[in-house]
């Protein structure tokens, strides 16, 4: 079993050439909520989430010993990850599947990206 | 398509290198699943090969020979190293299975054949740029040298080595896997396992010496799959189209120029080839499942069946291309057709379609030859020789530069 990352980008102020009527809408919620079911029963379905733009990002980082802080994304660039999957696939055809499948709910490319490493650092090296 | 061999020991072993490179690293894929193990265990067995089989001759079962050595040096090597032992307690246990359903059955055996399968489509997954692609089916799969693929594709061979080394990396760390897609992927997963061996063989179509290699092995492998997959039409097709387009090899150049299918000498085209071709496209229209490869290779059987150019069933050939540009409807397609058109309805119906086509290959010098051909045809030499200039700049090879330098002569010619 290995695990993807699947992720779609948005781009900066980009506003959908037509909002979604709330119908469409709904039937979009509608098939990712079927989608998950079926990533929850095979045991898929790591976590997920929806991310606020780079409006929102705070990049940190430590100089001489203080805290300091900046306003907006670390890389300024137009496209950004906008919401994520991590996923349990026994390979990378279960993995694009899966992907094949939520860019067909969302209506987005996906990127699958495989990860070279997960979970505590500590369980990567015992003692 | 016989492999440029002199004969004698050294060339016979290096043809069973060749023939059995491609079974030997599927099967040690399968058995340690890691292409990078696979490669290295069968090159040292054939460092050992080399030695042991020039002193005590070729054992009945080379390939077999070559596996076995593979695997038991792959198993050596993998006990050596800490990172080894992990895996190699786990081969050994799936090992267990897998020489009870499998073994070393010998190369020609079915479970064999299925890793060589199983190993194209890996090196043909989607999820890999073409060039990577290309290269891996080249080496691992035809047992290329680096520097050979290099050649074959005009590029160094350090960025040759690099696009190897990043698509394995990516196998590995993406887990690409190493079997045949399932019936309902295999449709898709098939048409990239082909057009990647029909870019092998029209890249070695470029140079119809020096990387007849190329085609020879685009060929080999176009076989494997047909033999391993007999039920898909459209592999079926592929393998036809290379075998009709090779059989015409012999008469494609002259003193260094291309000679166009209207000047060849028919008689230099290879028989036997041509007769296999039309043989599976006979088989082809027999199955009524109709695809882009099965089409284009029609469309070269009919030409493969006329003693002369004038006796070239056009009308066929048109309705051939229809069929093709239903599927496919591309502009190449579409030029191809406005080309027949041209001799079954005449150079100004050919040139009004070729004029329809032009916005979108422009730089695609055939359109300009064949543009030319049509205005040469009727007798408006000014525009044919702009035509005709215009494709030489753009075609990439001499053969192609020397056969306008030709036409352009005979048009200066046509002034007089």
């Amino acid at each position: 079993m290995s695990q993807y990352l699947l992720s779609t980008y948005a781009a900066d102020g980009e506003p959908p050439s037509q909002p979604p009527s709330p119908e469409a809408m709904g039937a979009m919620l509608e098939r990712i909520v079927a989608l998950e079911a079926d990533m929850d029963a095979s045991g898929t379905f790591v976590f997920g989430g929806h991310l606020h733009g780079p409006d929102a990002a705070t990049v940190v980082r430590m100089s001489n010993a203080e805290l300091v802080m900046t306003d907006g994304p670390f890389v300024e660039s137009k496209e950004h990850i906008s919401g994520f999957y991590i996923i349990d696939a026994d390979d990378l055809d279960a993995a694009l599947g899966w992907a094949g499948r939520v860019s067909e709910c969302i209506g987005r490319p996906i990127e699958v990206q495989p990860f070279a490493a997960t979970g505590r650092v500590a369980d990567q090296f015992p003692g | 398509m016989s492999t440029h061999i002199a004969g004698g020991d050294a060339g016979e072993v290096e043809r069973v290198f060749r023939e059995a490179y491609g079974h030997a690293v599927a099967t040690l894929v399968r058995v340690f699943g890691d292409i990078t193990v696979a490669e290295d265990a069968v090159q040292d067995a054939f460092v050992v090969a080399a030695q042991r089989w020039s002193e005590s001759g070729i054992p009945p079962n080379p390939a077999g020979w070559i596996v076995t050595t593979a695997r038991r040096r792959a198993i050596d090597s993998l006990r050596r190293s800490a990172r080894g032992r992990e895996l190699s307690r786990t081969v050994v246990a799936s090992a267990g299975v897998t020489s009870t359903e499998a073994g070393d059955r010998g190369v020609d055996g079915g479970p064999v054949s299925d890793d060589r399968l199983r190993l194209i489509f890996t090196c043909c997954h989607p999820a890999l740029r073409t060039e990577h692609q290309v290269a891996l089916t080249l080496r691992l799969l035809g047992g290329l040298r680096v520097d050979e693929i290099a050649r074959g594709f005009l590029v160094t061979e350090p960025t040759m080595a690099k696009r190897l080394v990043r698509a394995k990396f990516k196998i590995k760390a993406a887990k690409i896997p190493y079997r045949v897609p399932v019936a309902s992927d295999l449709p898709v997963r098939l048409r990239s396992v082909l057009s990647v061996l029909y870019l092998i063989y029209t890249a070695g179509a470029d140079d119809l010496v020096e990387r007849a290699q190329l085609r020879e092995e685009a060929i080999r492998l176009a076989r494997a799959v047909v033999a391993l997959l007999p039920d898909e039409p459209e592999a079926s097709g592929s393998l036809a189209l290379m075998l009709l387009n090779e059989s015409r090899v012999p008469a494609r150049r002259r003193d260094g120029a291309v000679v166009l299918l209207r000047d060849q000498d028919r008689t230099l085209w290879d028989r036997s080839l041509i007769s296999e071709g039309q043989s599976i496209v006979r088989d082809c229209i027999r199955r009524g499942c109709p695809g882009p490869y099965q089409l284009q290779a029609a469309i070269q059987a009919v030409h493969c069946n006329a003693d002369t150019f004038a006796a070239t069933d056009w009308a066929q050939i048109v309705t051939l291309y229809d069929h093709l540009y239903a599927l496919v409807p591309t502009p190449i397609v579409a030029l191809n057709r406005a080309i027949a058109l041209t001799e079954t309805q005449g150079p100004d119906v050919g040139l009004a379609v070729l004029d329809g086509v032009a916005g979108d290959l422009d730089n695609y010098y055939p359109l300009h030859a064949a543009r030319g051909d049509a205005l040469y045809r009727l007798d408006r030499f000014d525009e044919a020789r702009h035509a005709y200039h215009r494709a030489a700049e753009l075609s990439t090879s001499d053969a192609d530069r020397n056969y306008f330098k030709l036409r352009l002569h005979e048009l200066a010619g046509a002034y007089d």
